[in-house]
């Protein structure tokens, strides 16, 4: 028996979710003494490669279709289904993420797998299997036990320590067949900003909300991620006004952060919009308004006026720099 | 055009979560449900493409009684018909086979349901539904127009967006902005009483897993105001670690 981890890539980077998708199977091999085999598809940078050996990975295939560079769900879970079966495996670990999702509800078909989502602990073996998943949407946590012989496991963002102090490992080739069946749903165009921070990636995230009165004033949300290094968000109001695109709409219904620190910039804090950022590690609150409901679920706040701290901080910070 | 969409009765937004029975059972107590708000839009998108083709929409839930009026409620906004699958939602899997049950038998050209349940955040059951049926699943879609037999969607990728044409029938994981949400009118809720509703007995499905204890967050710190700017910045950089 083995573990099998599925990275995912981005703009030939391999994501860091999937890095602690990998640092979290060599944890649970260590207590269950399973081998960890790594499957990445698509175009990966060379130099990429080297951090699935220091995250804890023992073998690494790579399936180099190019076609696979983009979401195409049932090619992917097609060429997972496959190499699961090669190397023999009863966990598969992915990343949770649009595609991770997508991927894995079908495996869990496929696989005949006891499938759970938003995994954030290592199992418990005494008793079972049974891990720890993030429910209502962060609001609450349940032990989930899973019985069935193969087990599929999506970990939740930024819960997972990266391990960097494995050894290097060589990628081994496949290829594998894939029916034309599995491109039914054909992508003909991906429209991405290149370059940018990835806002569920992200280990930090600078967003703003109605209070700064329009996409005109975005400048300075966008200097001060400039500096910190940082993905955009905003509140559902500025995504619903179409100051700011979609994917960048953090909340209940839009995109779930966990990053290291959340700047929220006048956003008031509704409830649907703490949903999206109760898993970040440090929250600080901007907003003019003491009353604020954001203050109180934030860990640092500054009562003042966005037009006046934004330019400041962002000053404050590149001089720490 | 026949819409299969498929919903979850689930506690309202704004809902407090507690749990009770020694951490093994939501506590319903003042809670209300609602129709998930992700199925909510996969709901307005079939309404409005019924508008445009014609057909019927069919909604589905795989519930206890106490899920009726969330059922009723779809009937307003625009179902033509409800099917309420008489059973608890055990897990992912179960829920899957038992959709997959009822779209075997009508022909439907599109089922559509949100790309995830706001209880449990799963965002598996449409992969599911679409491997047992053999048929592509696309999530999270974000636009769905139809042209003739086929479709033009729009999924939301971490950082964008992909455009996919796929043929019909297909299952979608819908999420916002594929429609805005629709309030029952008075029309719509007095036509709703009337509207079949009819109850089934679930498939012979296996769970595959199987929820133990809950928990609640460790309640957090009290925030901490600061004055200036760069106590702010010393904060960050000594006491949180962050910069």
């Amino acid at each position: 028996m083995s573990i099998l981890v599925y990275i995912e890539q981005d703009q030939g980077k391999i994501k860091s979710s999937s890095l602690e998708a990998v640092s979290y199977a060599a944890a649970l091999s260590e207590k269950s003494g399973d081998k960890v085999n790594v499957l990445g598809c698509g175009t990966i940078e060379d130099a990429d490669w080297n951090q699935l050996g220091k995250a804890g990975a023992d073998a690494i295939y790579h399936v180099a279709d190019e076609r696979l560079n983009s979401g195409v769900i049932q090619a992917h879970a097609h060429i997972i289904a496959q190499v699961f079966a090669k190397v023999d495996a009863s966990i598969l670990v992915l990343a949770k993420s649009a595609l991770g999702d997508a991927v894995a509800s079908r495996l869990a078909i496929k696989l005949n797998a006891g499938l759970v989502s938003n995994v954030v602990g290592l199992p418990d073996m005494n008793a079972g299997f049974v891990v720890k998943r993030s429910i209502f949407t962060g609001k609450a946590f349940v032990e989930t036990a899973i019985p069935a012989e193969n087990k599929i496991l999506a970990i939740k963002k930024n819960t997972q320590p990266i391990k960097t102090d494995g050894e290097e490992v060589s990628v081994e080739s496949l290829t594998v067949d894939l029916p034309e069946s599995v491109f039914a749903a054909r992508i003909t165009e991906v429209e991405k900003a290149s370059g940018e921070v990835l806002l569920p990636e992200a280990d930090i995230v600078v967003s703003g909300g109605r209070g700064l009165n329009g996409p005109e004033n975005w400048g300075m949300i966008e200097g001060l991620a400039e500096v910190l290094q940082a993905a955009r968000g905003c509140s559902k109001p500025v995504s619903d006004l179409g100051w700011r695109p979609h994917h960048e709409h953090v909340g209940q219904t839009g995109v779930k952060v966990a990053p290291s620190l959340y700047i929220a910039i006048a956003i008031s804090g509704a409830i649907q919009h703490l949903a999206g950022v109760n898993g970040s590690r440090n929250i600080v609150v901007i907003n003019k308004d003491p009353e604020a409901p954001f203050f109180k679920a934030a860990d640092y706040g500054i009562v003042g006026d966005a037009f006046d701290i934004v330019p400041k901080l962002t000053e404050a910070i590149k001089a720490l720099k | 055009m026949n819409i299969l969409v498929c919903i979850t009765h689930v506690p309202d937004t704004t809902s407090k979560i507690r749990f009770t029975e020694g951490n093994t059972q939501l506590d319903k107590t003042g809670v209300q449900f609602i129709i998930g708000p992700y199925d909510d839009y996969a709901l307005a998108r079939a309404v409005e493409l019924k508008e445009q083709t014609g057909g019927t929409i069919t909604v589905l839930n795989v519930g206890e009684a106490e899920t009726e009026p969330t059922l009723r409620k779809a009937l307003a906004i625009g179902a033509d018909e409800a099917i309420r699958v008489n059973a608890f939602p055990k897990d992912a899997h179960f829920v899957a086979q038992q959709i997959a049950a009822r779209a075997k038998e009508k022909s439907y050209d599109l089922i559509l349901m949100g790309r995830e349940s706001i209880d449990f955040n799963g965002g598996m059951v449409h992969g599911m539904v679409g491997e047992i049926l053999g048929l592509p699943s696309i999530s999270p879609v974000m636009k769905l127009e139809l042209e003739g037999t086929k479709a033009k969607l729009a999924r939301e990728i971490e950082g964008g967006k992909e455009f996919i044409e796929v043929g019909l029938p297909f299952i979608a994981g819908c999420q916002e902005p594929i429609a805005e949400w629709k309030i029952p009118n008075m029309r719509g809720i007095m036509s709703a009483r009337s509207k079949p509703l009819q109850v089934v007995d679930p498939v012979e499905a296996d769970t595959r897993t199987e929820t133990k204890t809950y928990e609640l967050p460790a309640p957090k710190a009290e925030v901490k105001i600061v004055g200036s700017v760069d106590e702010l910045v010393q904060l960050l950089k000594n006491e949180a670690k962050v910069l």
